[in-house]
């Protein structure tokens, strides 16, 4: 009888504890609850995101790199390299905006749909646009910098040229003449004579873009992807903007230069095999 | 005023009144103190993410996890090579599932007199205990970019395997998302995987619509939540909005060593597209078609069925409709429909004469074995079963880390084989419902606390009386991968 009894009260206590269990959850995801401070916004076209309907997206999809803190600090980020972005700094790489400058939503819009190659970063395209503009705005609630400041201006980007082998040519002058290839490489190897020195604004070690391997440039693909990125600089890393010194109509013939040095086949490809170009000469040799 | 560094993420809670919480947590350290475990489930490991990028509620996945199966197991960045991974990974997860459940059965064929061997009683008996689930071990992963792989051998709880999945895929074949291929035995493309339902009950932890046989039918091979052998093609656009598959199968269910027929095959189809629909969230349609044709008439040695020598084939059919809707983060419901109707000879259960070799057919010369050998008549009047079932699974994620879910299915008959049948012979009606938690949410193992409840019933097919059977389950338990 005593056992029985004894049974009995297990089996009670034993499902009371299973039962019991899951309401710790309850206790820990009232953390979820909206805090009227998450006012951030984001606008894309016509789109509104708003900072506190993204909690949940981030709390799924984000948090496990860039941390419940967005301070890149999530609980991968010591198996990540590149390490994830830290959101409180407010420096992105990918951007539409002159250096120094908040990127636009639609910057970060983009970036989350991209993806960004050689990191972990993958592409969320899967997302409603609803619901990558709320990540936006909770990205952005991270940062005092979009309290404070606004996004710079879009630089503005003109037409692209008809390519033609003087411009394959005047590229490769430019490629020489701002030395890019010190970075990366006389043939875009990523094997400049300064590419194993480069760190990023944290101190650590970074590679430049290895042209030559096939992977897609980060901030996207197209030439004026490719553009974008040498006159606005990737923010937080050694390369810089290159606004102040190349002229735009310089810059488009850089782009066609630099697809010559990529693996994929392109029209500029092709132009500059039968063009025979050879790769530079720096001054005092590669 | 907050300081920018804070995160709402990290506030306490505010409900819970300390010392119950205090009791919680005592609780939960003595009960679950496993939070440090430092091995990697194969893929979240391989790309450090967290269960929840790729799984609405582990195992079953999400929008994201699906174009990642889709492309192979594959991000489509750079990580995807297997140079990528670490030394350390070992591409393995397995998967059991330890639990306490109480089930009741209202009818059980018994002898009217225990050991008086007549078996001409029913009754109820209700048990309970702790239990095991059965053991998976999952390894698949990428063996070059866009070559993959993924074998599952998979045991029930008395630790007896058999391979569940084998099977070796190539993506992006000329570059295109558009044709994809895969070859072994798989699970079919069911928008709704069965293969990663989140219930756990006997009767709950299959979708029934994928499983059923009117009653007295002999078909097991249009089992459309069986993983079956075959040659898969499927494709998808870019961002996995448009999918479509192709499957041709062997009409084997997915056993081994062709069982049956020598030249018996199924195909199963199937077609979505998702749409963005706003605050709602990405919402999907589609449909699904299984045909085909398998043996009814197996040559014998000394009356033994001998496997492979299946011809007569006779045709089945299931198809239906697929919705994957969702209002906002928090809450989803899918819905699948299904119109089935198999050969009349299924229907008077020829078809698995293999498995089933002492199974007893009604025909034109009586009961006999259910072999449709050379002059086999169907009774007068016999006709093609056709059903029509729907399954309906609401979901409330309140958080990646819980969800709360429910299901309701109902299959109706719609024409039974046998003229004179009850109408409503063999109709089935379930209710599941039930909750997952999981207190911690890292890319290293998957650990939730589970609690469900079903209730099944079945018109007219008790054992002896030919009565409703009804059966109901409660769970209880850990189900956790690593």
């Amino acid at each position: 009888m005593y056992a029985k009894k004894l049974t009995r009260l297990s089996i009670f206590a034993g499902l009371l504890a299973m039962l019991a269990l899951p309401s710790l959850g309850f206790a820990q995801l009232t953390s979820y609850q909206e805090k009227e401070w998450l006012g951030v916004e984001s606008h894309i076209g016509n789109i509104t995101g708003h900072a506190t309907a993204g909690v949940a997206p981030y709390r799924r999809y984000c948090v496990g790199c860039h941390g419940e803190l967005g301070d890149g600090n999530g609980e991968n980020a010591q198996w990540i390299d590149p390490k994830p972005r830290n959101f409180q700094l407010g420096i992105y790489k990918c951007r539409s905006t002159p250096t120094g400058t908040l990127p636009t939503d639609e910057d970060l819009f983009d970036t989350l749909a991209r993806g960004l190659d050689r990191s972990n970063m993958p592409a969320w395209s899967t997302f409603s646009k609803q619901e990558r503009a709320d990540l936006v705005a909770f990205v952005k609630h991270f940062s005092p910098r979009f309290q404070s400041d606004k996004a710079g201006p879009p630089i503005d980007i003109p037409a692209e040229p008809e390519v033609t082998d003087d411009r394959i040519k005047a590229g490769q002058a430019v490629f020489l003449r701002a030395e890019c290839w010190k970075c990366h490489g006389v043939t875009g190897q990523a094997n400049g004579p300064s590419a194993a020195t480069l760190t990023d604004d944290l101190g650590k070690p970074i590679l430049p873009f290895n042209f030559t391997e096939g992977a897609r440039p980060k901030c996207g693909s197209t030439d004026r992807d490719i553009y974008r990125i040498f006159m606005t600089g990737l923010d937080g890393t050694p390369m810089p903007s290159y606004a102040d010194n190349i002229k735009p109509d310089e810059a488009w013939d850089l782009v066609f230069y630099l697809r010559t040095l990529m693996s994929q086949n392109s029209k500029e490809k092709m132009m500059a095999k039968k063009l025979g170009l050879k790769p530079i000469t720096p001054p005092n040799g590669p | 005023m907050r300081m920018w560094a804070q995160s709402h993420l990290c506030q306490k809670a505010q409900r819970v009144p300390s010392f119950l919480a205090a009791a919680f947590v005592l609780l939960f350290l003595v009960v679950s103190s496993s939070q440090s475990a430092n091995a990697l489930p194969a893929f979240a490991r391989k790309y450090g993410l967290r269960c929840s990028a790729c799984h609405e509620s582990w195992p079953m996945l999400n929008f994201f996890g699906q174009k990642f199966k889709d492309n192979g197991y594959q991000l489509m960045n750079d990580r995807d090579s297997p140079i990528w991974q670490n030394p350390g990974y070992w591409p393995v997860t397995f998967r059991i599932t330890p639990i306490w459940h109480r089930v009741s059965t209202n009818k059980v064929q018994v002898d009217t007199v225990p050991g008086n061997g007549d078996g001409l009683g029913e009754a109820k008996i209700t048990s309970s205990g702790f239990d095991l689930s059965g053991l998976d071990f999952h390894t698949g992963g990428t063996l070059e970019k866009n070559f993959s792989f993924y074998v599952l051998p998979s045991s029930d709880p008395t630790a007896s395997f058999h391979f569940e999945t084998v099977m070796a895929r190539i993506d992006n074949v000329g570059g295109s998302p558009w044709f994809n291929v895969k070859l072994g035995k798989f699970e079919l493309d069911n928008l709704l995987s069965e293969k990663r339902i989140l219930t756990l009950t006997g009767n709950g932890g299959i979708y029934q619509l994928y499983h059923f046989i009117p009653a007295g039918d002999g078909n097991v091979f249009g089992q459309m939540g069986d993983n079956q052998l075959g040659l898969e093609v499927m494709g998808h656009s870019l961002n996995d909005r448009t999918r479509y598959s192709v499957a041709l199968l062997s009409s084997n269910d997915g056993q081994v060593g062709l069982p049956y027929g020598s030249e018996s095959y199924s195909t199963f189809i199937t077609g979505s597209q998702a749409f963005d629909t706003g605050k709602l969230g990405v919402d999907r349609v589609g449909f699904y078609v299984m045909a085909g044709q398998a043996p009814t008439s197996y040559l014998t040695n000394f009356g033994a069925p001998i496997g492979g020598s299946g011809t007569q084939n006779k045709g089945f059919s299931r198809e239906g409709f697929v919705g994957q809707f969702y209002f906002g983060p928090h809450a989803d419901v899918t819905v699948v429909t299904q119109h089935g109707e198999d050969s009349a000879w299924f229907g008077q259960g020829y078809g698995d004469y293999i498995d089933n070799p002492t199974g007893i057919c009604l025909n034109s010369t009586g009961s006999g074995p259910c072999n449709n050998t050379p002059g086999t008549q169907l009774i007068a009047g016999a006709r093609n079963p056709t059903w029509n079932g729907v399954l309906v699974e609401p979901h409330y994620v309140v958080s990646p880390q819980m969800i709360v879910l429910a299901r309701y299915e109902t299959i109706r008959m719609s024409q039974q084989s046998t003229p004179g049948t009850p109408s409503n012979l063999g109709n089935i009606t379930t209710y599941t419902a039930g909750f997952r938690y999981n207190p911690f949410m890292t890319s290293r193992a998957g650990w939730a606390y589970h609690a469900e409840y079903n209730w099944w019933h079945q018109d007219g097919t008790s054992p002896v009386t030919a009565t409703n059977l009804t059966s109901s389950e409660v769970l209880l338990g850990i189900d956790f991968d690593f």
